[in-house]
């Protein structure tokens, strides 16, 4: 299990980082945290020419509240090493979803490592943060040599392990919004067979609610259960209004199989991924109502 | 295509190391072959068992889901370096021997360095933080309690050491 | 922990001692097979077949022979001419195996060709350039099937799929089943998992062209290992050196290697370099042969209203993939404890060994008897089921009772000694069961599917072997010795010598321990070492947990016949008979008169230097061999199949709480405890972990482990992406309770203790499993019992619920 031969190159800078992608083309391939790029090597189902290596680079590691056109959402660095983002306070008390879908993911060793945009980029069905960065919309800042473009969540995973990113493009900063008015609760769930595997199904969910309790805003989503992380917006956007009383949650958790499209294997049939997206997204919509009525 | 190879520099265990390595190689290959550090085990090549665990400046990772390349610059600490001064064991190996918290010895080196970093960061753990911290170290000898017991004992005596 | 001083009144055994060896794993100083770097040493990489049954119709190594670094590509054509076919443990000569595939492959990772390179990388980079033009060929995946007089032959020459095949019949079991009072019979269905050590099998080979000598360096566990290799290789055995000495990263019985081996000196002595074959996690997934039992048992069980149980029928098919080395004889390790701890008076035994188009299986962990222990132990609470009887109480009636000892069961084997009804109220009482009953009534009240699993079970150690003969008329085996040869050499310091390796098992620290007791010195200056295949005595290596009681044994013998001769010395130069001396911490005074002495050091000098000194005809210097036969070995069996097996017989209790999810299946086991007798301890530490280190194994055998192979023969789980070892989060807690009934058979009591652990935990966490799922009216009776067979399990009845509301 050793790597096909590749070039290697260290970016120093952001800038170095695209100028390199540009130069090699399409076979040459962003190295950040390398917890899912450097296993696929060692079985050669990933091949790339070269390695752009950006884990040298300290402007793709920062963590803080938005300004400008980013306004209103926590920036982190696509850089950001995920063991930083799951113990950042500020990024904990802004975009709690982040911290809760962490804790479900790898072990310290791969968070030591793995990167919060090496994720995304990944793409893997049932990870994690991209089901996150979906539910919520994030927005994907990529950058390229003549420069860079925002792209949302909603529009950035095409297909399992496929994204929007261009082969001369590299995940910049990923900018996670901030709810604002009322009481806000999230929760994420999954269900692993082992503890830090990958999903079979996750599920996550953010409400406001006001002062009443009654639902100003919901969101859910679900992994591993579809080609890529769903947001599940029409049964989300339902629950405005109601009181999140066990009635609506269990109605929306029995609307959202229409919205999903498993596969099955040896772990976990089509219809059991179905059932658990059903259990799952009716307790993380219990727990998210329930922290909003203490927040 | 030819190998291309880097020139590097690597702190390990303290001591500085210059090599030229294929950029392919692994970090763990490149202790375990080019530095002959055999203390860290190669369990899986695919970033599960946690046996090639060490410390990249202070915090434990994965060795073979690294290249060498990457660790240019920067600090690792394997097993060998977990000893105190003198080449004795610390705490933490001496209450593996107390505890038996071994069988093979193949996964020990990782437990060892996912232990040592935990109690670097909470010096007196439950029972649970250390099920949570070793959860990433596979171990078919020893059904975990032993380690589990070793970890605990060792915090202990720490913290009466510093008492 | 345990005791500081010893519980059975030894000096040494049964205390809380260090073992010998982990200080040198704990600091990064152990020497396993991957840590011997020689210079010069070129690297293999393996040609696997994506098939799995398929004609080889042309190899083209061209590129690969012409790519960098690459100094040799070897194809089975060039290599099975020039070896001899590896060692069948059931009489089936045609079915040929060797390294390399020849012609035809048979499963889907089968070796095809081995490259040889400057570096593991480039072998693999020259492998990927290995065209070989195959022909796919029908193949045949169930075992089911396989047994079927048409079926896809895996080795047409040998006429059929079946290795073996015998129904026996010990007593009057058709009697017993039309006399009893009510019968039952269901299938169990054991899933293939194996032990996975995280290291690798590893082999190098350098041969040693002026000595004429391959010298080996392997993570092997293997019987009659170096022997073995020669004879394929066709060379004398005595040119065949294997080093002991290196550190086996995990085996529990799968560490065989041989054909990486065999392929390592061939190449080694075909380039005249070291040669090392490293095996990656992928070759060792689907190429490693190490795969364990995959059986469907149908059991037929005839009983009484009063439970009792009155005879048993098992009818075992087991699926050892494409090849066979031993494992046809996993099926025969269960005769020797066919009716487990009960006494049942009449058994019938139908063990079937099939071929199929799969990776091979290789000996795990209790070789065979985890698996039956698991189709009895699901037996047992059916009947109880059946009855409406309290499982524990079902046990208590048929558990045979401490004064039946030694007892005799219908397949030949004596039982030594157990106390089977203390260990299990000790076991209950640990894990304080009436706690856990009330526990479990309160987690159903409030609707969680909870469960209490009980098992009792046995652990045959100490192993002669008799399956062999028993399963293979031309094998006329009935030793299984060991040895070990002790030296106190002219300064007074005592070596322990073995003649195998060790995978964890502490053996420096089981000789030490016994030296110690017997000579009465402290282990900790006593040294043990590893010999050489040739400079070692015969070993049959740690299989069948058996080294407490032969290595035990034995190195116990030989210190013993060192310290006759001390107390001869002291005879001859004290002037009195031996049986007047007093022997304390080895010095030897006069009995009543201690300032008449000579001590340790003084008679160690006159045994190395004062000849003059030496009783007449006396050897000079201080050393003794023992080679131990398995006591109670020596027989072959009878006709019908009767036969003494394992000497001794540990027994264990689990018992085990679990609770269920309902709406996902997860399980999650809260509370577990082992009671535990394999008689008197050497070291308890090293007991106790070897025992949870097998409930952990027994943990990822019930619930998570399996090779699952497609409808066309892929393996499914060739990664640990798939193949989901359980961590310490899924491992229990594991609270283990003692109770010593010494054997009778052994030097200090003690049995073995290698397999503790795994021969009870699938039984009783499948027992717990069940119980939760009882109140929905599901069972299930396979391994393992993964979230999703158990999510359906639990689905099913509610939704007939559903349909009938």
């Amino acid at each position: 299990m050793k790597s096909a031969v590749f070039e290697y190159a260290l970016a120093g800078s952001l800038d170095e980082a695209v100028e390199l992608l540009a130069q090699h083309g399409p076979e040459a391939k962003v190295l950040a945290g390398g917890q899912s790029l450097v296993p696929m090597m060692a079985m050669r189902l990933a091949r790339p020419s070269w390695l752009v290596n950006v884990n040298e680079i300290a402007a793709l590691k920062g963590c803080a509240p938005g300004t400008g056109e980013a306004s209103g959402c926590w920036v982190t660095g696509a850089g950001l090493r995920q063991v930083d983002a799951e113990r950042h306070a500020g990024l904990a008390a802004g975009v709690p979803l982040i911290a809760q879908g962490l804790r479900w993911v790898g072990h310290v060793q791969t968070k030591n490592r793995g990167t919060v945009g090496g994720s995304l980029v990944h793409a893997d069905p049932s990870a994690e943060l991209p089901l996150v960065a979906r539910v919520l919309d994030a927005g994907l800042v990529l950058r390229r040599r003549a420069g860079s473009r925002v792209v949302a969540a909603a529009q950035f995973f095409d297909a399992p392990f496929v994204t929007a990113v261009e082969p001369d493009e590299c995940l910049a900063e990923i900018r996670w919004p901030v709810w604002t008015g009322g009481r806000i609760g999230s929760a994420f769930e999954e269900v692993s067979i082992r503890h830090g595997d990958y999903a079979i199904v996750a599920a996550c969910a953010q409400v406001a609610l006001d002062e009443q309790g009654r639902c100003l805003r919901a969101v859910l989503g679900v992994g591993g259960a579809s080609g890529t992380p769903i947001a599940v917006e029409p049964v989300a956007s339902a629950l405005a209004g109601t009181r999140l009383d066990e009635s609506d949650i269990e109605a929306a958790a029995a609307a959202v199989g229409g919205h999903l499209d498993p596969t099955g294997d040896v772990h976990a049939s089509v219809e059991y991924r179905l059932h658990l997206a059903r259990v799952l997204c009716a307790r993380v919509l219990r727990a998210a109502r329930d922290r909003a009525l203490r927040a | 295509m030819n190998e291309p190879t880097r020139r590097i520099t690597v702190t390990v265990n303290g001591t500085e190391h210059e090599r030229e390595v294929p950029v392919r190689l692994s970090l763990v290959d490149f202790l375990r072959e080019t530095l002959r550090l055999t203390g860290t085990h190669v369990g899986c090549e695919h970033g599960i068992c946690g046996a090639c665990s060490v410390l990249l400046d202070g915090d434990p990772v994965r060795s073979c889901l690294m290249f060498a390349v990457q660790a240019d610059g920067h600090a690792v600490t394997t097993v060998e370096g977990l000893c105190a001064a003198e080449g004795r064991m610390s705490v933490l190996q001496d209450s593996f021997c107390e505890a038996h918290g071994l069988q093979c010895g193949y996964c020990t080196p990782g437990m060892l360095v996912a232990s040592h970093a935990l109690l670097d960061k909470n010096p007196s753990p439950t029972a649970q933080q250390v099920r949570e911290a070793i959860s990433g170290n596979l171990c078919r000898c020893t059904g975990y309690q032993q380690i589990v017991d070793a970890v605990l004992l060792a915090a202990s005596r720490r913290s009466g050491a510093a008492n | 922990m345990a005791e500081k001083t010893s519980p059975y009144g030894f000096r040494y055994i049964g205390a809380k001692r260090r073992t010998k060896e982990d200080p040198r794993f704990v600091t990064g100083r152990g020497r396993y097979a991957a840590d011997v770097q020689l210079h010069g040493m070129l690297h293999v990489a393996i040609v696997a077949s994506p098939y799995p049954s398929a004609r080889i119709r042309s190899i083209d190594a061209q590129a690969a022979r012409a790519a960098p670094g690459v100094h040799y590509v070897l194809t089975g054509e060039e290599l099975c001419s020039q070896i001899d076919s590896l060692y069948i443990g059931v009489d089936a000569p045609k079915v040929k195996r060797y390294p390399l595939a020849r012609d035809v492959v048979r499963y889907a990772g089968e070796w095809v060709v081995a490259v040889v390179a400057e570096t593991r990388a480039q072998a693999e980079d020259a492998a990927e350039l290995v065209e070989v033009d195959y022909e796919s060929l029908p193949c045949v995946v169930d075992p089911e099937e396989a047994i079927r007089p048409d079926a896809v032959q895996v080795h047409p020459d040998h006429g059929g799929n079946v290795l073996f095949h015998r129904r026996f019949v010990w007593g009057e079991v058709d009697e017993a089943f039309a006399r009893a009072q009510h019968r039952l019979s269901f299938r169990a269905r054991w899933g293939r998992s194996a032990t996975v050590p995280i290291e690798t099998f590893v082999a190098l080979a350098q041969w040693d062209a002026g000595n004429e000598i391959m010298d080996v360096w392997a993570s092997i566990q293997m019987p009659k290992f170096p022997e073995q290799l020669a004879r394929a290789l066709r060379m004398p055995a005595n040119a065949m050196r294997v080093h002991f000495d290196v550190d086996v990263g995990g085996s529990y019985g799968v560490k065989r290697g041989i054909k990486h081996t065999l392929l390592v000196c061939w190449l080694a002595r075909r380039l005249g370099r070291p040669v090392r074959f490293l095996e990656d996690r992928l070759e060792n997934m689907r190429g490693g042969d190490m795969h364990g039992p995959d059986r469907i048992f149908d059991m037929q069980v005839a009983f009484d209203g009063d439970g009792i149980v009155r005879a048993w029928k098992i009818r075992a098919l087991d699926d050892v993939g494409a090849y066979a080395g031993r494992s046809p004889l996993q099926l025969g390790k269960p005769v020797s404890a066919i009716c487990g701890p009960y006494r049942i008076p009449a058994v019938e035994y139908e063990p079937i060994s099939v071929m199929t188009h799969k990776t091979p299986q290789e000996a795990v962990r209790g070789f065979g008897q985890s698996p039956t222990n698991f189709a009895m132990e699901c037996t047992m609470d059916r009947v109880a089921r059946f009855l409406g009887m309290d499982r524990v109480e079902l046990r208590r009636r048929n558990l045979i009772r401490h004064d039946e000892f030694p007892y005799r069961i219908p397949s030949g084997t004596t039982y030594d000694s157990g106390d089977y009804h203390a260990v299990l109220d000790k076991a209950l009482a640990a894990a304080d069961y009436p706690a856990l009953l009330e526990r479990r009534e309160a987690a159903r009240r409030a609707g969680r599917l909870a469960g209490i699993g009980v098992s009792t079970c046995l652990e045959p150690s100490g192993g002669n072997s008799s399956f062999e003969p028993l399963f293979n008329p031309k094998n006329e085996t009935t030793t299984w010795m060991d040895s070990c040869l002790v030296r106190v050499d002219l300064n007074g310091t005592i070596t322990g010598v073995m003649g195998t390796s060790s995978s964890g098992q502490g053996h420096q620290t089981l000789v030490s321990t016994v030296l110690g007791e017997i000579f009465e010195r402290d282990p900790s200056g006593i040294r043990v070492v590893h010999a050489d295949s040739l400079n070692a005595l015969p070993s049959n290596s740690p299989v069948g947990s058996r080294m407490a009681i032969m290595l035990g044994g034995a190195a116990a013998g030989a210190a013993r016949r060192i310290r006759d001769n001390l107390m001869a010395i002291a005879a001859h130069n004290l002037g009195v008979a031996a049986s007047d001396l007093e022997y304390r911490n080895g010095d030897i005074s006069v009995a009543g008169q201690p300032d008449r002495l000579l001590t340790w050091d003084q008679l160690v000098e006159i045994a190395h230097r004062k000849y003059h000194c030496m009783p007449p005809g006396m050897e000079p210097g201080l050393q003794a061999q023992f080679v131990w036969e398995v006591p109670t070995g020596g027989t072959l069996p009878t006709a019908d199949g009767q036969v003494q097996m394992y000497p001794c017989y540990s027994f264990e209790v689990h018992v085990v709480y679990v609770e269920i999810d309902p709406d996902t299946g997860k399980p999650d086991l809260q509370r577990y405890v082992v009671g535990h007798d394999c008689g008197v301890m050497i070291n308890p530490d090293i007991v106790h972990g070897m025992t949870c280190g097998g409930v952990a194994h027994g943990v990822g055998a019930a619930l998570y482990e399996k090779f699952s192979f497609s409808d066309e023969g892929q393996l499914l789980a060739g990664t640990f992406m798939d193949y989901l070892i359980p961590s310490s989060l899924e491992v229990p807690a594991i609270d283990i309770v003692d109770h010593c009934t010494p054997s009778p058979l052994t030097t200090f009591g003690q049995k073995g203790s290698g397999e503790a652990g795994y021969l009870g935990g699938p039984a009783g966490i499948a027992c717990a499993i069940n119980d939760a799922l009882a109140p929905v009216g599901a069972a299930i009776a396979q391994t393992p019992m993964s979230h999703l067979a158990l999510w359906s399990l639990i689905q099913a009845p509610r939704d007939a619920g559903q349909r009938a509301a």
